[in-house]
């Protein structure tokens, strides 16, 4: 069994209008060190798969096929072995 | 007399909108479509209309284009049947990839609920022939995400291939950016595909059909359909 840990993020290029105003609420905050904020989501698969090697396979398909739209959007798959 | 679908997803809820403007306002044979459905039936126009499939989860119209469903409906574009998505409807073709680019969150964070000015600039599609050339549509928006967004050389692509249907623009036909209601690169509001029979539009035709309501514009839109059977 592997646990695939997946961050999507919005491309670079890309405003990030809810990263923007929590940048705004942290200035608010005082933490003006903060020099931007950039939001995206966490997903956690997991996968029953022989190898790392598949179950990387599988959550990568996932990801383009359907967890992230890759128009707009950056994924990065960390994957781990569980029991 | 022809026929038109109207696709009901889970969490749709322009339908009977879109039902009640076809059916009982231009009086053409019209009927809801499951999204269970693998076969559209005798139809000449489909309807993918406006509202929350599935909660909007993940991202708007993601999981509503791996409804059974919407593979007829590719089939039916792919023969050149006219389609159009309204709304959530065009965030579902452009996540099936029957329309180029993508969706962000509105710029200024807000759901946005107001009456906006359209400038067509495509009169060659079977939703907008019947639009008089001089004349701004006036009808609403209703999104939290309409935020058009594609990449500068699928942008140059529609702009050369005059895929641009609408744009947001103010009273006087500038495209400001005051006019713009959600931040859409280039004013964008409504395009079409390269076949130029599936259009998408943010703002809502069907909520514009009765003069009594607020405005009529949106009928040229059903109009222009109608005349293209």
């Amino acid at each position: 069994m592997f646990k695939a840990e997946i961050n999507v993020t919005l491309r670079k290029s890309i405003l990030d209008p809810k990263g923007k105003a929590a940048r705004e609420a942290l200035h608010q905050l005082g933490y003006h060190a903060i020099q931007d904020v950039r939001i995206g989501k966490y997903i956690e698969l997991f996968v029953d798969a022989a190898s790392e090697t598949e179950a990387e396979q599988i959550a990568r398909e996932s990801c383009e096929k359907l967890l992230a739209n890759e128009v707009m959007e950056d994924f990065v798959i960390t994957l781990t072995k569980t029991n | 007399m022809p026929t038109f679908g109207v696709i009901v997803f889970p969490g749709s809820n322009c339908d009977h909108d879109a039902y009640h403007a076809l059916k009982h306002i231009m009086g053409v044979d019209t009927r809801f479509i499951f999204h269970k459905e693998t076969d559209l039936g005798k139809v000449d126009g489909i309807v993918v209309p406006g509202g929350f499939s599935y909660g909007d989860y993940l991202r708007s119209g993601a999981i509503a284009r791996f409804s059974p469903v919407m593979q007829a409906v590719s089939d039916f574009a792919a023969k050149g049947g006219p389609v159009i998505g309204i709304c959530n409807g065009f965030q579902i073709l452009l996540e099936s990839g029957l329309l180029p680019g993508a969706m962000l969150h509105n710029e200024q964070l807000r759901f946005t609920c107001k009456q906006v000015y359209l400038k067509t600039e495509a009169f060659d599609t079977p939703f907008t022939s019947a639009i008089p050339k001089d004349t701004l549509l006036h009808i609403p928006v209703a999104h939290g995400e309409g935020n058009y967004y594609a990449d500068e050389t699928t942008l140059a692509q529609l702009e050369d291939q005059n895929q641009i249907v609408f744009r947001y623009v103010d009273a006087d036909g500038n495209p400001t950016r005051e006019s713009n209601p959600n931040g859409a690169v280039g004013n964008i509001a409504g395009i079409c595909n390269a076949a130029r029979n599936v259009v998408g539009m943010m703002p809502h035709p069907e909520r514009a059909m009765e003069t009594l309501l607020g405005s009529a514009d949106g009928k040229y839109v059903f109009e222009s359909v109608l005349q293209s059977f």
